[in-house]
């Protein structure tokens, strides 16, 4: 007779006072406001008159656990034991005691952590698993999020771009990543390569027909094996069909491109929430460091850094000057391939005599 | 636990630079785990030959269907001791709150059963402990489990939810989103932890319009927090600001970026705001952090439907719940309520693989409405219809019949 098996404490989601700072859960719902004394840093002001200093440091996410540890020592000794984290993988450690700040900053600075990523920051680049752990990436994700966030530390320290600058990577269309003022995203640009031999065994067919966006996937008899064949002119090359049947294999060490696109926004903050729009294709996937890619994301920042009113999100930058000179000030070629095709897509055309000269 | 090294030169050149390296991190724990050995080894060759070499497969826990992760290596015969990396997926406090004591007890317990690496956090919000073999995935999540933590969603199911800081240290915060977000998902932990749904359904909560979540874009069900009375105004902060900052200053950053006009200052350098008008963008109180607050009539909007990419590309939320107040107890179990008749209605009405979404774009938004029971508001929408191909023979009797429900409820 065998032991019964221990049945999981379906506990859901823990109570989050019992990890919240002191200070934190005494004034839960009654803060009164807050101001930012330096980049990195906030300073939050209650209603009863307590005041918590935030520090914010950039991690790699995807941490060993000596790096957790060495972040909770500097929690332990600079700030009574607690720290949050962002939904950017920033950490956050709270102090109650304005003196303390420096402190909590030299430790982190020496443990090799920027503290930044407030305000008008570049803040720590959103992103997926890539070659480290996702089934179906085209690229690598931890990587060129580190070769990037290497290329932008002095945005990520610093608060002088016009408004917050939020950036994603993701390594397939799929975009996992998110939405961003820059989205940096691969792309494939080959229909799948089918492995014929294999489609019977893993493939539920009906499933993987009913994937495709464009009804370019039909059943086939190939070599008088059950199978499947892709209309090549209609296929959009998305990837759909990958996950449920991974013999059509999407991913190409050459031919599946970086892609970036500009001016997604979460905010409801003066304009609506917006959308990520395609500005630059056809850029290499190039390992370890990606310079291609950096190389345009920093021209992007430069010009927006440049050209924007205080306050605009990239977006509304690009809203306000247009696209033709989006496209003018970055020199990034406009094309055929940035005219949407995609249902509702009339809804992005000009109806209007709307024009720069 | 002395396997010898790859060499790994590409991996190597993402040790220097100012930004911390996760590369360092793999390294310094291949020192003692042979599976991280193999797993440098098996990221580099993905770095030498751009492509990924993780398929999928199954891997869970007893009682649960989803949330493991499992990735089995398809270079397992270079790579041995990494041929399983499966990951497992924890759901965290609303807020994403940890002492240290807590982060260390999850450090010895993957140090002891996992490879050692953890994601603070995956895109979903989960706590992501990479790199488990099969036989010690149950044992690991054990002692997690006896921690207070359990396991997140995978698969087609409700997933992991995820809320800004909100009340604990926001003072935007119009609602209190750890309560909305522990009520709401403990709710439907076993839709989470079964998955039997079409697709994956995503809650997140943002207690104000600068919705740090991007749960309009990102989940399927979006609650924000709002209000309905007057911005609250301390004129006299208003004064110290103007003073502080110049008369040009406010009027550029704050007066004309109102996207309604509804603010103006005054000649003695106080606000007039056109209450009516505004939209609770919430651009002027980012602004004037000490002057302006929200107003004490709080609540949330509810928007439904937003997802990325796949498959018929990116939908934003729609509004279907302008204002709801969330005080009371009865306040909190109907917002429960609105995402369980969602659930239930997709669950019987989507397709498989169809996100609410989509599904709302498939049938239109007033069929979704009336299979949850709402009515439509002209909130809901950017603009009424342009085209005329529409039968509306029932015109008459649904005017009717509106009238008739406004006087019963009034």
């Amino acid at each position: 007779m065998t032991a019964q098996p221990r049945m999981p404490i379906e506990s859901g989601v823990p109570d989050h006072f019992q990890y919240m700072h002191p200070t934190l859960r005494r004034n839960y719902g009654q803060w009164a406001w807050h101001e930012r004394p330096r980049p990195g840093v906030l300073h939050h002001v209650s209603q009863t008159g307590d005041q918590v200093w935030t520090v914010r440091a950039g991690t790699q996410r995807q941490m060993d656990v000596h790096t957790i540890r060495k972040l909770c020592d500097i929690a332990d000794q600079y700030a009574d034991g607690y720290v949050r984290f962002t939904i950017r993988s920033n950490i956050e450690f709270m102090v109650a005691d304005e003196k303390k700040v420096k402190p909590l900053i030299d430790a982190l600075l020496k443990g090799g952590f920027p503290v930044g990523g407030t305000g008008n920051s570049v803040s720590m680049i959103s992103h997926t698993q890539g070659w480290l752990h996702c089934d179906i990436p085209a690229s690598d994700a931890s990587g060129a999020v580190k070769s990037l966030m290497d290329e932008l530390h002095q945005e990520f320290v610093n608060e002088d771009m016009p408004n917050r600058v939020k950036i994603t990577t993701s390594c397939c269309q799929i975009n996992c990543g998110g939405q961003g003022d820059i989205a940096i995203n691969i792309q494939h640009t080959k229909p799948p390569k089918i492995n014929h031999d294999l489609v019977a065994n893993l493939c539920e067919r009906p499933s993987v027909v009913a994937r495709c966006p464009v009804a370019a996937i039909r059943p086939a008899m190939v070599n008088g094996r059950p199978s499947l064949e892709v209309d090549e002119k209609k296929c959009i090359c998305c990837g759909a069909c990958y996950p449920p049947c991974p013999p059509m294999q999407i991913n190409d060490p050459e031919h599946s491109k970086f892609a970036i696109w500009v001016g997604g926004k979460n905010s409801n903050a003066r304009t609506k929430p917006m959308f990520h729009k395609l500005v630059a294709a056809g850029i290499p996937n190039n390992p370890p460091r990606w310079p291609e890619v950096a190389a345009i994301v920093k021209k992007i920042l430069r010009v927006y850094k440049e050209d924007a009113h205080a306050w605009e999100r990239m977006g509304e930058w690009v809203e306000r000057i247009g696209w033709p000179r989006f496209f003018e000030l970055t020199e990034l070629p406009f094309t055929k391939y940035h005219l949407d095709n995609w249902r509702g897509a009339r809804a992005s055309l000009n109806a209007s005599v709307h024009i720069r000269f | 636990m002395s396997k010898k090294m790859h060499a790994t030169p590409m991996l190597d050149q993402l040790e220097s630079g100012p930004w911390p390296s996760f590369v360092t991190g793999l390294k310094r724990l291949a020192k003692d785990n042979d599976m991280m050995v193999d797993l440098l080894g098996q990221l580099e060759h993905s770095y030498q030959t751009r492509k990924g070499y993780w398929k999928g497969g199954t891997a869970s826990v007893k009682g649960y269907g989803g949330g493991v992760i499992p990735r089995f290596s398809e270079i397992a015969d270079k790579f041995p001791e990494s041929k399983e990396f499966h990951t497992l997926r924890i759901m965290p406090a609303p807020g994403m709150h940890y002492d240290t004591d807590i982060l260390r007890k999850f450090c010895d317990i993957w140090e002891k059963h996992g490879s050692g690496l953890i994601a603070l956090h995956g895109q979903s919000g989960d706590i992501m402990l990479q790199g488990c073999t099969t036989e010690n995935i149950q044992a690991a999540f054990d002692e997690v489990n006896e921690l207070g933590f359990d396991m997140g969603g995978a698969g087609p199911s409700v997933r992991t939810s995820m809320s800004c800081v909100g009340h604990a240290r926001c003072e935007h915060s119009c609602f209190d989103e750890g309560r909305a977000h522990r009520t709401v998902m403990n709710t439907f932990t076993d839709d989470l932890h079964r998955p039997a749904l079409p697709y994956k359904f995503k809650f997140k909560f943002s207690g104000c319009g600068n919705d740090c979540m991007n749960s309009i874009q990102r989940s399927d069900m979006a609650v924000i927090g709002t209000w309905r009375d007057d911005i609250q105004v301390n004129q006299a902060e208003v004064k110290n600001f103007v003073k502080a900052k110049g008369r040009e200053y406010v009027i550029d950053n704050v007066v004309t970026r109102c996207p309604t006009k509804a603010i103006k200052l005054k000649n003695d350098d106080t606000l007039e705001i056109d209450n009516r008008n505004c939209v609770r963008c919430m651009h002027c109180i980012n602004v004037m952090t000490k002057a302006l607050s929200p107003g004490k009539d709080r609540g949330v909007t509810v928007l439904m439907g937003g997802k990325r990419t796949l498959k018929i590309g990116d939908l934003m939320g729609t509004v279907i719940v302008p204002f709801m107040k969330l005080d009371t107890d009865e306040d909190f179990e109907q917002l429960v309520e609105l995402g369980r008749s969602t659930i239930d209605f997709w669950a019987e009405n989507g397709l498989e693989h169809e996100r609410c979404g989509e599904m709302i774009e498939r049938i239109g938004l007033n069929n979704f409405l009336e299979g949850i029971g709402r009515e439509v508001d002209p909130n809901m929408i950017n603009h009424p219809r342009t085209n005329p191909y529409i039968r509306m023979d029932g015109w008459d009797d649904e005017v009717a019949r509106l009238k008739a429900s406004k006087a019963q409820a009034g």
